[in-house]
């Protein structure tokens, strides 16, 4: 058994720490994601051919390279163009702009799912396309897309993780870093994985929530 | 006189799918026209056009002297208004759908002032005091608090007729607003819109109910494949149609 409770112990304010900047980089993206993504989603129903164009092609590229490649690319590639940033600045564009992009998609899907009639009806009683959308479908949308919305916010969490491979001490490099000072492979993981497990709990249980919250629609 | 309604030369096509082919129409303030003909005739995309929610073109729509979605230029060619322009012009046309179209996250009430609020810029005060008055008119007022979701398909439509009236419009037009419903809701709606004609509102009714056209309407209007093939007052309509097109489809329609 290669279980050391007192290693365990120890590790834990160490891995704390890295849990914050794992916090603090999960909600910066969310957040920025979600600016992202609002501006997005409306950019792909944009009737305006350009700014529709310009957002898929930003979804395109972004879903179609992996959050690894990005975060290295940024991180060593950038630098070779005289373009150098902190790895907590890589970190968070990075993750932001690709939780941007599956934000985008579920919004531009709720969109489209809300019943075009309500777009006709709004637009008969003399509401410009702006105000329609801001009072009329997007608080419908808003409905439809908390629950995936949340779970893009879980996944995005997890991939923090990867963060650990571009010298930002996060969760899961406090853990690395244990296991090479303290010569114990087991109980730092241990660690790592039950502080992941509770910081992703509290949202999948929201999703339960906000799913049976949302189960029936429009019945207010 | 001008007219409230005047069409001149009325064109639509989806692809080449040509659905209006030349309407040539008008309705006269406080008249109440019924449109007639079978399903595909082009009836309901002729009053999706009377408020732009279909564009179209060749062709030309005056509602209350105002030429909708497109002004002419120098050349007398007709070019497409800016949004600005088509939002106050729709504000004058009341539309009520088939499918009602109530907003489902906003309450009885929140759904009909909505517009005058954020479009006419009228005081909320003043907005649920109008609100209050139409909810009564069609006989909701206890239901103004109440979700779409918990109202019957007749209250839903009779709360979008209210809706649709907050905005003072000067033409109402209805799109087979009864369709949608089960028999036993058909007549409380007919019932509004029979109180909204005596009121003396202009109303251009698309519609599969005959006997609210022969009853209500002061001209019927019957279409076919895209043209107005007969039009008059309902008694010459039902009683002595002179089309053998007409005399089919009440034909086909009674048995």
């Amino acid at each position: 058994m290669d279980f050391k409770w007192t290693i365990f112990v120890e590790s834990l304010p160490i891995l704390l720490k890295g849990a914050i900047i794992t916090a603090q980089l999960t909600v910066i993206s969310v957040i920025i994601g979600l600016i992202i993504g609002l501006f997005g989603g409306l950019g792909r129903v944009s009737s305006n051919r350009v700014i529709k164009r310009l957002a898929l092609a930003y979804v395109t590229v972004i879903r179609g390279i992996p959050l690894l490649v990005t975060l290295m690319f940024m991180y060593y590639g950038l630098p070779a163009i005289g373009i150098d940033l902190t790895a907590f600045t890589v970190a968070f564009l990075a993750l932001s702009v690709t939780n941007g992009a599956y934000v985008t998609e579920i919004i531009r899907a709720g969109i489209q799912s809300i019943d075009t009639g309500q777009m006709r009806a709004a637009r008969s009683l003399g509401m410009p396309y702006g105000l329609a959308m801001r009072r009329i479908i997007l608080p419908q949308v808003v409905r439809r897309v908390l629950p995936p919305i949340t779970n893009e916010a879980i996944t995005l969490l997890k991939n923090t993780a990867l963060v650990s491979t571009i010298a930002l001490t996060d969760l899961l490099r406090s853990g690395l870093e244990i296991m090479a000072s303290k010569a114990n492979t087991f109980s730092p993981f241990a660690g790592v994985a039950l502080i992941y497990l509770l910081m992703t709990m509290p949202l999948i249980w929201l999703v339960s929530r906000l799913e049976k919250r949302f189960a029936v629609p429009g019945s207010g | 006189m001008t007219h409230m309604i005047e069409i001149h030369g009325l064109h639509k096509s989806f692809g080449d799918h040509h659905v209006l082919k030349g309407i040539d129409l008008t309705v006269d303030a406080g008249e109440v026209v019924c449109v007639i003909g079978p399903s595909g005739s082009g009836k309901s995309t002729l009053l999706n056009c009377i408020n732009f929610l279909e564009p179209y073109g060749p062709g030309e729509i005056w509602v209350d002297g105002t030429l909708i979605g497109y002004s002419k230029n120098g050349n007398g060619a007709l070019v497409r208004v800016a949004d600005r322009t088509l939002n106050q012009a729709r504000e004058k046309i009341g539309i009520v759908f088939q499918q009602f179209n109530l907003f489902p996250h906003l309450t009885a009430l929140e759904n009909i002032i909505e517009a005058p609020i954020h479009v006419r810029r009228i005081p909320r005060r003043h907005a649920v005091e109008q609100a209050h008055e139409l909810l009564r008119k069609v006989g909701l007022l206890e239901k103004a608090n109440a979700y779409p979701a918990r109202l019957s398909g007749g209250q839903q439509q009779r709360v979008a007729i209210a809706r649709s009236l907050a905005m003072e419009p000067k033409v109402m037009l209805f799109d087979e607003v009864t369709s949608a419903l089960d028999p036993e809701l058909v007549g409380e709606v007919l019932a509004v819109m029979l109180q909204l004609a005596k009121d003396g509102m202009t109303m251009f009714v698309v519609t599969h109910e005959m006997s609210f056209a022969k009853e209500v309407a002061d001209r019927v209007i019957f279409m076919d494949a895209g043209e107005i093939v007969e039009q008059g007052q309902p008694s010459n309509i039902f009683g002595s149609p002179k089309s053998e097109r007409l005399r089919g489809f009440l034909a086909r329609i009674r048995v």
